[in-house]
C-alpha cells in the first residue's frame, strides 16, 4: 500500500502544479491550458482509485470526467477566439 | 502479488511520473504554446499508461474494457482539445515567446481574422 501512496502523492503534486498555473498564469489561455491538463490528470487519479477500491463505477466516473473536460476545453477555446458557442 | 499485478503497477508508476513531468513543464516553460505542447503530450501518454495499468492490474472485464475505452477516448480528445486551445489563444492575440523561431500560422490567422470581421459587418 505504500506504493499506492507514492503514486497518489505524485499525482496530487501534479494537480498542485496545475493549480499554481491556474492561479498565477499571466493570460487567460494559460489558465485554460492548465484547466484542460488538470482534467486529464484527474482522469488518471480516478483510474487509480478504481484500482484501489476494485469498484467498476470509478471507471464510469473517469469516462464522464474525460467527456466533460473535453467539452469544456472546446467551449473555452471558442470563447478565446471571441466567437459564440453555436458557430 | 501476482505477475500481472506487478506489470500493471509498473505501468501506473510510469504514467504517474509522466504526468508529473508534464505538469512541471506546464509550470517551468516560458510561453503558452510551449506549455501547451509539453503538458499535453506528457499528460496524454501518462494518463493512457495509468488507464492501461488499471486494466492490467484488476483484470476483470467490467473494469478492463471500460479502462481501455477511456484510454482510446483520451488519446483522441486530448490532442483535439489542445489544437483548439492553441488556435483560440493565437486568435485571441497572445504573442509568441521572443526567442521563438518560426510561425507558420501567421498568414492563415490574418485570413481568418478578415473572414470574421467581414461576417460581423
Amino acid at each position: 500500500m505504500t506504493f499506492i501512496y507514492f503514486i497518489a502523492s505524485v499525482l496530487a503534486a501534479s494537480c498542485f502544479l496545475c493549480l499554481y498555473r491556474i492561479g498565477h498564469g499571466p493570460t487567460a489561455p494559460d489558465r485554460s491550458v492548465a484547466i484542460d491538463i488538470l482534467g486529464t490528470v484527474v482522469v488518471g487519479f480516478v483510474a487509480l482509485s478504481a484500482v484501489v477500491m476494485r469498484k467498476d463505477f470509478y471507471i464510469n466516473l473517469a469516462i464522464a470526467w474525460a467527456l466533460v473536460s473535453f467539452i469544456g476545453t472546446l467551449a473555452l477555446s471558442k470563447h478565446l477566439e471571441g466567437r459564440r458557442f453555436d458557430e | 502479488m501476482s505477475n500481472h499485478e506487478i506489470v500493471g503497477y509498473i505501468f501506473i508508476c510510469i504514467g504517474a511520473i509522466f504526468d508529473f513531468f508534464g505538469c512541471m513543464g506546464l509550470v517551468r516553460l516560458p510561453d503558452v504554446y510551449n506549455r501547451l505542447q509539453a503538458a499535453t503530450k506528457c499528460v496524454t501518454l501518462g494518463t493512457m499508461f495509468i488507464l492501461v495499468g488499471a486494466a492490467v492490474v484488476t483484470a476483470t472485464p467490467a473494469i478492463a474494457i471500460k479502462a481501455i475505452l477511456c484510454a482510446l477516448f483520451v488519446l483522441i480528445t486530448s490532442p483535439t482539445g489542445a489544437h483548439a486551445l492553441a488556435r483560440g489563444s493565437y486568435l485571441s492575440g497572445v504573442k509568441l515567446w521572443n526567442k521563438s523561431v518560426t510561425n507558420k500560422f501567421e498568414e492563415r490567422a490574418e485570413e481568418i481574422k478578415k473572414t470574421y470581421s467581414g461576417e460581423t459587418k
